[in-house]
């Protein structure tokens, strides 16, 4: 899909399950569409040049910046975000309970996106070392924590998942 | 083990120190918490601030013409719209020729700009897609005044004034004891210059902020902010009576003081009293580390007088920081630094001299720390310097100085709770076992502790108040209401562990309702690591009130002594009988007995400062701690990496050991972020950091995990002697990373933040032998 600048377009995805069709403006964001469009408020914004990290989902999978990623790019995707991790009834999914315990959020801003790459890191069900999970969270920025309670929590998850 | 808490025990505390998952966690992690910028209302409308590009300027011309004509525009606002666009700040302890030193701010420049990114107009729009257009379609013209752009210049004789009071904004003087004599009388005498730099909050969660007009005409805001008490200076803003203006603070992410001073507000409050409708602003984070205010760049020079034994004799401290260009916070901050400047140590004779100045440089104002924080950096580096010109232990010469209960500070305040450093030195280096070889050639390993001291609770003359409510439910459950922020610290949660511990609710039966200036009893600001001290005191006597009302209702009812009672989660507890909760409040309202109870806690009093500090309590009290690092330093790059990074305070008593880990953990990587990464750097007033990609903090890759070790000496001022820990651990890794540094190449970085090429340029001093 070729977005032009000054069309608005219709684009459907299926966000958290749940087949979504919004207008997107040609140059909107991703995380515009799904804050503003769709509703989903969990992705951040937090620097709006894929620096931060607070507004990571993954698109078919794949985590992605939703702050430089084009809404039109993604006609057709499935996104998650952190509030589809959560069961119907708001359980907390193994990650998330995970985050709890290890007291992984204070603010919270940077929470939805730091579960969204953990998420993304667990996928492959590769168990890593804490140096390797500090490196791979290196896009997501935290400013409360120290990053400790986080990598603890991820270390948690993937051990359960083994 | 990373985390250790080593406590005196307090007698069958049920709750209270228990590491417990906060109330307010799990909305977090589900993504469902709705911060200040994710409410929307229907028929809402977005608002953006035209911005100065240049530092310094006389306006000649606005033109709102074109910007107007825009499709979607709704208004564009200029000073002349502001029903008060200058408000003053009163300058403590500050007097010009014609009495006490006003501070005068705008909320939309008219005619003079002193900072570049200061606002000038406000665009508002139907959506937020004709923001940008409307406001480049502003046309503003300048004509360019010189550029203050560093507290010398502005303070050299016939420097262009950056306000018509002079660019002297502030200075403190310290004198105590015989300072020359101590220097001639002293076996040693150690020297430096050290230099902090301007650096940013940099929290995830931009300023934001969306306001609207209720059915009744209060103008209501809900934004990020860490002050709702806020409300009295929008409605002086506005011109409209305190009462008709509210503001709500929701769940707030990250403050670190940047959201202490007014961001958002005003604006917000502009757009929806001009337009009756909701607004929002959201600003960017270009906005926010463009012209949100930062810490202060801070100039020390330190002497230090000591004895052959290591006793400190004298100090002799000038302090310059640059207040940028509006005043907000900085005489103040500079007081902090003052009064902080000794450190943790013993000093009988003391000069110290203070001076903040006005520039064209973005303001400056709180930062976690608030000017406690870089003083840091000069004590301890002179504390180590003098430690290797004597060949003393470094943790020695910290015990031999260090202050204890019935010491005085230079400024005079007696400390007057007992002072655990010498244990929390140990406490770090019994951790740290053997300073590891390095790994790898062409590296050097060096290790070095900090200690530090930083005051908790607001200056004591500014009569600090909190209050709280709590209400039972007639099902037993718990309804706290307090007017806190809770800025990601777990401000809210402790409320509710506090009342838990005192009134016998499980945490989960509980609610607590924060940061309303309307509908909560006031509760002060968050900041000054003041909220455990004030709205902890608040709640806990808030809860003691309810408790003895309930159970002596209870004990007349059922004839059983009211001291044999006690409330607990089965109900009231006696030696006959156990009456469940539901019960003893239909007692109570039988009994005309309120189910309810407000507290109030007042701070510590004293007299209001003047310029000249002297023998006063400034403070409540005071935190206490030492950090160890170990740092492997590459020899031919500069490169340096934290290996291990421990850090040890006293805390009194922690309430929630998890919040307390975290509050030490997350200030030390704030910390190092100013010790290593960060600065905005400004150019000849121009702010040349626009992004994240410029200003570098900290990621998961650069540092290690930070070891905890959290004493509990009961001695604090806060709910069942707990000491506030918000500020104390960020200023340590300022000096404990230039201090390893100097412990690996022999010569230490004296200005930060500590790059590779400053790391260098250590190593090839250190390898000269030169001057360390």
């Amino acid at each position: 899909m070729n977005p032009s600048a000054t069309t608005d377009l219709a684009v459907t995805m299926s966000v958290n399950g749940r087949p979504v069709t919004r207008v997107a403006g040609g140059h909107m964001t991703l995380l515009r569409w799904l804050r503003d469009e769709a509703g989903v408020l969990d992705p951040k914004y937090g620097c709006g040049e894929g620096v931060c990290g607070a507004c990571t989902v993954l698109v078919d999978g794949e985590p992605a910046s939703a702050c430089i990623v084009l809404a039109a790019q993604c006609e057709g995707t499935e996104i998650t975000t952190a509030a589809g991790l959560t069961g119907p009834a708001g359980e907390l999914n193994p990650l998330q309970e995970a985050f709890h315990r290890r007291h992984g959020a204070q603010c919270g801003f940077c929470t939805p996106g730091m579960l969204m790459c953990a998420t993304a890191m667990l996928a492959d069900g590769r168990e890593r070392t804490r140096d390797e999970i500090r490196e791979e969270l290196h896009g997501n920025l935290c400013r409360c924590t120290g990053y400790q309670p986080i990598v603890d929590a991820i270390e948690d998850a993937q051990g359960a998942a083994r | 083990m990373n985390s250790e808490i080593r406590g005196s025990k307090v007698d069958e505390l049920r709750i209270v120190g228990k590491p417990l998952a906060r109330h307010d966690a799990a909305e977090k992690i589900a993504g469902s918490t709705r911060y200040a910028g994710d409410l929307a209302y229907e028929g809402m409308l977005h608002a953006r601030l035209v911005r100065a590009q240049v530092p310094s300027a006389r306006i000649t011309r606005r033109d709102t013409v074109a910007a107007r004509a825009l499709p979607g525009v709704i208004a564009v606002l200029l000073g002349e719209d502001v029903p008060n666009n200058e408000i003053s700040v009163d300058v403590p302890g500050q007097t010009i020729a014609v009495g006490a030193l006003k501070a005068r701010m705008q909320i939309l420049a008219t005619e003079r700009i002193r900072f570049h990114g200061e606002p000038i107009a406000l665009v508002i729009a139907e959506h937020e897609d004709a923001l940008a257009a409307a406001c480049e379609a502003v046309e503003v013209e300048y004509e360019d005044l010189p550029v203050i752009a560093d507290p010398d210049t502005a303070l050299a004789d016939g420097a262009c004034a950056v306000h018509e009071s002079g660019n002297l904004l502030a200075e403190w003087d310290i004198d105590r004891g015989d300072v020359d004599g101590a220097f001639a009388q002293a076996d040693v005498i150690i020297e430096g210059e050290y230099r902090t730099q301007f650096v940013d909050h940099a929290y995830l969660e931009p300023e934001a902020g969306v306001s609207w007009l209720d059915d009744d005409g209060v103008l209501n805001l809900r934004v990020a902010t860490q002050v709702v008490e806020h409300y009295r200076d929008i409605a002086k803003i506005l011109g409209v009576p305190d009462s008709k203006v509210r503001v709500i603070a929701p769940y707030v992410g990250g403050g670190f003081g940047g959201k202490e001073d007014m961001t958002v507000e005003p604006y917000l409050a502009l757009a929806t009293t001009h337009t009756r409708r909701p607004v929002r602003m959201q600003w960017t984070r270009n906005e926010s580390l463009l012209a949100r205010a930062k810490r202060h760049r801070n100039t020390m020079r330190y002497r230090t007088a000591a004895a052959s034994d290591g006793t400190i004799l004298a100090q002799d401290i000038e302090i310059i920081s640059d207040a940028g260009a509006y005043a907000y916070l900085s005489a103040l901050v500079l007081l902090y630094s003052s009064v902080h400047a000794c450190g943790p140590y013993r000093t009988p004779s003391a000069r110290i001299r203070a001076k903040t100045a006005y520039t064209n440089n973005p303001p400056t104002s709180a930062f976690r720390g608030f000017g406690g924080m870089q003083v840091v950096l000069g004590y301890e580096s002179q504390m180590d310097e003098l430690a290797k010109r004597l060949n003393l232990d470094p943790g020695e010469i910290r015990k031999k100085n260090a202050l204890q209960r019935g010491d005085r500070l230079p400024v005079g305040q007696e400390i007057i709770t007992e002072v655990q450093l010498a244990q929390t030195i140990d406490a770090v280096r019994e951790r740290a076992g053997d300073k590891p070889a390095p790994r790898r050639p062409r590296t050097a390993v060096g290790r070095a502790i900090a200690s530090n001291i930083q005051s908790y609770g607001r200056l004591v003359w500014l009569n600090d108040s909190a209050a709280a409510w709590i209400g039972f439910q007639m099902d037993g459950s718990l309804t706290v209401r307090c007017g806190v922020p809770d800025i990601g610290g777990g401000q809210a949660s402790s409320l509710a562990q506090i009342s838990s511990e005192v009134l016998g609710v499980d945490m989960d039966r509980i609610a607590v309702h924060f940061g309303d200036s309307a509908l909560n009893p006031l509760a002060g600001t968050t900041t000054a690591t003041r909220q455990l001290l004030m709205s902890g005191n608040a709640t806990y006597e808030a809860a003691v009130l309810l408790r003895d009302q309930i159970l002596a209702a209870v004990a007349t009812e059922t004839g059983q002594p009211v001291e044999a009672l006690s409330l607990t989660p089965d109900g009231v507890k006696g030696p006959d009988q156990t009456t469940p909760v539901p019960a003893a409040l239909q007692i109570c309202r039988r009994r005309n007995v309120p189910v309810e109870a407000l507290g109030t806690f007042f701070g510590p009093k004293g007299k209001e400062v003047t310029r000249e500090l002297d023998g006063e309590r400034l403070f409540p009290d005071f935190t206490f701690g030492t950090h160890l690092a170990d740092v492997e330093v590459d020899l031919d790059t500069g490169e340096l990496k934290v290996l291990r990074y421990i850090a040890s305070h006293d805390v009194g008593r922690a309430i929630n050991p998890l919040s307390v880990e975290g509050q030490i953990a997350g200030a030390a990587v704030q910390g190092l972020g100013q010790a290593l990464l960060e600065e905005i750097v400004v150019q000849d007033g121009v702010n040349l950091t626009g992004g994240f990609f410029q200003y570098l903090i900290p990621t998961a890759m650069d540092v290690p995990d930070i070891e905890t070790i959290v004493l509990e000496s009961g001695e604090g001022l806060g709910p069942f002697g707990a000491r506030g820990i918000g500020e104390p651990p960020i200023g340590p890794p300022l000096a404990v990373i230039s201090s390893a540094i100097a412990d690996a190449v022999g010569a230490r970085p004296t200005t930060l933040p500590i790059t590779p090429e400053r790391v260098l340029e250590c190593v090839r001093r250190g390898a000269g032998g030169g001057p360390t």
